[in-house]
């Protein structure tokens, strides 16, 4: 495989589409509404209609508006249909032909559609992600083609340090920064890989499913960026940690892996260089606390997946003790298109200090639930009532929650907030890995911050007492305030055991566990003091 | 690998003979790892996904087979929850319990479902029919409330038609 092969494939695969595409979603949301039945309908209405060469059936990535599926976009220039029911075929196919057709439509200028700016979810909707040549048509794999060609290592990392990418899975440390440690890290001696690339896809936040859309809508893409990674950091071996709560995810990862290794763009002298590099996916099994790097790292060696304290760093002593490279799947998805299109050109969207795009899933009370990719520094206003069109109802919007378990609660009084690492910092949240769940007067916070305390609780790996201990302490205490019997003196307590946890636990989950309560305390103070006035044991 | 497990050939001969064609399954996964230790998620997820549940025999086969403690393997398979030790239910109910799904109305679902069926979250009904389970989230929360039921993701779930399936699920005759 070289560069000049690569574009062959490109145009041989674009010589070979209909003219017209009927793209229909294939992602999880769609399927679990009858995305499947629907495809196959829409291939026997176009064959009953003598259409066949014409124009196809294209099973594709996340077309986005996920609570109005299934969705199916015709390409070029054609309608986006939603919520289509499997009888809805011959009608679109009769529309190809002019015929006016009673399927529900969305306007594709729609601020939803309109205000989004797609980096990361570029091509995702526009092509089958089971085929990779599909991926390579839409310039996929020219990036690892550039860097293994034009670039060293060091230059690599420094295009991505200039970028200012930062890591999507919450934190938001500076991506660059990260793998110049791994590639300065020396290997420990000893035979096999000694340097690792891992791909943390254990999206445990309830409320999200960004990666979970990225690994089925482009998996090829988060190949491409640890590829490129790996040759940055000077690793040989990579592994895809996904929740074994995404089996769509994982089957068309192997699937890409596989066509990958058949291409020579995984595997032994990729593009012909000197570099190898190898990926393996290893499956969750169901522990929010794998999300943190120490535990990940646990549970790919086999066991529980419990945290240890850092320092050292995974990108000094991870992996069996070699340098490891960890970052979140959005990460690695930003990278191909650093790469192919600049870091200025990235550093130019966004924020001073945050850049480039985040995607959302933005779901709960909102008119159009889906996955939205975003500019940085766009505020939450402009998100939730812009993009999202407010609640169903019309009824105002109380407060959106960014960040799940780890995360708070911003009321619509903040709303002018930006979406970037510090401002929802100091508006007592985070950015997290970019769940946003939309709440309207029916949602009692007192009842969110016992609902997240739950979830810690049980997600609790009991290692450090402050998390085991602490997180059943709290959720009691709010339990109690919640029903009716809470006392002044419990909401004292819920608040020194919120310092307690944020300061002594061993890992972010205990760390950042008392946060949807601090954020809802601040907040929503007077519903805490609504539940004590109501108690039947006041004291 | 780098992995600590290069004694791993030497033990092929113990453990007890795979005897039936899911028995050869587990045995040709762990072979394909090369009996390393880190491969026991990966095991144990091919050896649940036969038999539905891990049995202690299953355990006790697979620490032999990658020569770990039966207290290591015993550990994981409790740690994490997608591991079952016990059999489930002739039929499965999931109801999610993320977020979205929560803001959207999952515990009234669930408190229906529960009440439907007299089963408690995370329980098996006496006579093996049907299991009612709950899930942390699916990522399914553009079309929240979301339930599993069979293996199938059923979208923006409604009480009513939800409880009349439990029903004839529990109840096949109707009687």
């Amino acid at each position: 495989m070289d560069r000049t092969e690569l574009h062959a494939i490109a145009e041989r695969e674009l010589a070979s589409r209909a003219p017209v595409r009927i793209h229909c979603c294939m992602a999880a949301g769609c399927q679990a509404t009858g995305a499947a039945e629907l495809r196959s309908r829409l291939d026997t209405a176009l064959a009953e209609a003598g259409l066949a060469g014409r124009a196809e059936v294209v099973p594709v990535g996340c077309l986005s508006l996920c609570g109005h599926g299934p969705l199916v976009s015709i390409v070029p220039d054609g309608p986006l249909y939603a919520s289509v029911r499997p009888d809805d075929a011959p009608a679109i196919v009769a529309a190809l032909q002019g015929a006016p057709c009673a399927v529900r439509q969305v306007d594709r200028n729609a601020p939803f559609f309109a205000r989004q700016r797609p980096v990361v979810l570029r091509a995702s909707g526009s092509f089958d992600p089971e085929r990779i040549e599909e991926y390579i048509a839409v310039g996929g794999y020219q990036a690892l083609a550039t860097v293994l060609h034009d670039l060293s290592p060091a230059e690599v990392i420094e295009q991505i340090t200039r970028s200012g990418l930062r890591g999507r899975g919450g934190a938001g440390y500076p991506t660059g920064l990260k793998w110049a440690t791994v590639a300065k890290s020396a290997a420990p001696p000893g035979d096999g890989p000694r340097k690792f690339v891992v791909c943390n896809g254990d999206e445990g936040d309830p409320g999200a499913f960004m990666d979970r859309s990225i690994l089925e809508s482009n998996p090829h893409l988060v190949l491409e960026g640890m590829a490129i990674a790996a040759y940055a950091v000077g690793a040989s071996q990579g592994y895809l940690y996904v929740r074994g709560e995404y089996p769509l995810a994982i089957q068309r990862l192997t699937k890409a892996i596989s066509q990958a290794r058949k291409y020579g763009l995984l595997g032994a002298q990729i593009f012909e260089s000197g570099f190898d590099f190898r990926v393996e996916i290893r499956v969750g099994a169901g522990a929010f606390v794998c999300g943190e790097e120490t535990a990940l790292i646990a549970s790919i060696e086999g066991r529980r997946g419990q945290p240890r304290p850092r320092p050292p760093y995974p990108a000094e002593s991870g992996l069996w003790g070699c340098p490891t490279l960890i970052n979140n799947v959005e990460t690695f998805a930003n990278v191909a298109p650093i790469i192919q299109h600049g870091p200025e050109w990235f550093a130019a969207i966004g924020t001073a200090t945050s850049k480039g795009t985040k995607v959302f899933a933005l779901t709960g009370n909102v008119r159009n639930t889906g996955l939205i990719e975003v500019p940085m520094g766009m505020t939450l206003r402009e998100i939730v009532e812009e993009l999202g069109g407010g609640t169903p109802d019309g009824s105002p919007v109380k407060a959106v929650q960014t960040g799940g378990p780890s995360g708070g609660c911003i009321p619509a009084a903040r709303f002018d907030t930006p979406v970037d690492y510090e401002s929802l910092a100091a508006a007592g949240s985070i950015m997290g890995s970019g769940g946003m769940v939309v709440m309207d007067a029916t949602t009692n916070m007192v009842e969110i911050a016992r609902y997240y305390m739950e979830f810690c609780r049980d997600e609790s790996c009991g290692k450090c007492i402050p998390c085991r201990v602490g997180t059943v302490q709290m959720h009691r205490l709010l339990s109690g305030i919640a029903s009716g019997h809470g006392s002044a003196a419990d909401l004292a307590q819920l608040e020194q055991l919120s310092q307690l946890l944020r300061e002594t636990s061993l890992c972010g989950l205990g760390q950042s566990a008392p946060n949807p309560v601090l954020s809802t305390l601040h907040y929503f103070r007077d519903e805490y003091e609504a539940c004590l006035a109501a108690s039947k044991d006041p004291g | 690998m780098v992995s600590p497990s290069a004694a791993a050939p030497a033990q092929r001969d113990r453990g007890a003979p795979p005897a039936d064609n899911r028995l050869k399954i587990v045995e040709a996964t762990m072979k394909r790892h090369q009996y390393r230790p880190d491969a026991l998620i990966e095991v144990l997820h091919k050896a649940q996904e036969l038999y539905g549940h891990l049995s202690p025999e299953l355990l006790a086969l697979v620490a032999r087979r990658l020569h770990l403690p039966p207290s290591r393997v015993y550990g994981v398979a409790t740690f994490y929850h997608f591991f079952s030790l016990a059999p489930q239910g002739e039929h499965t109910c999931t109801v999610c319990l993320g977020t979205a799904c929560y803001v959207k109305g999952a515990a009234t679902l669930l408190a229906a479902l529960e009440a439907a069926s007299g089963l408690r979250a995370g329980t098996t009904s006496a006579d093996g029919r049907l299991s009612l389970l709950t899930a942390r989230c699916l990522g399914a929360c553009g079309i929240a409330p979301a339930v599993v039921l069979d293996g199938t993701v059923v979208g923006h779930a409604a009480v009513e038609p939800l409880v009349e399936r439990l029903r004839a699920l529990l109840n096949p005759a109707g009687a």
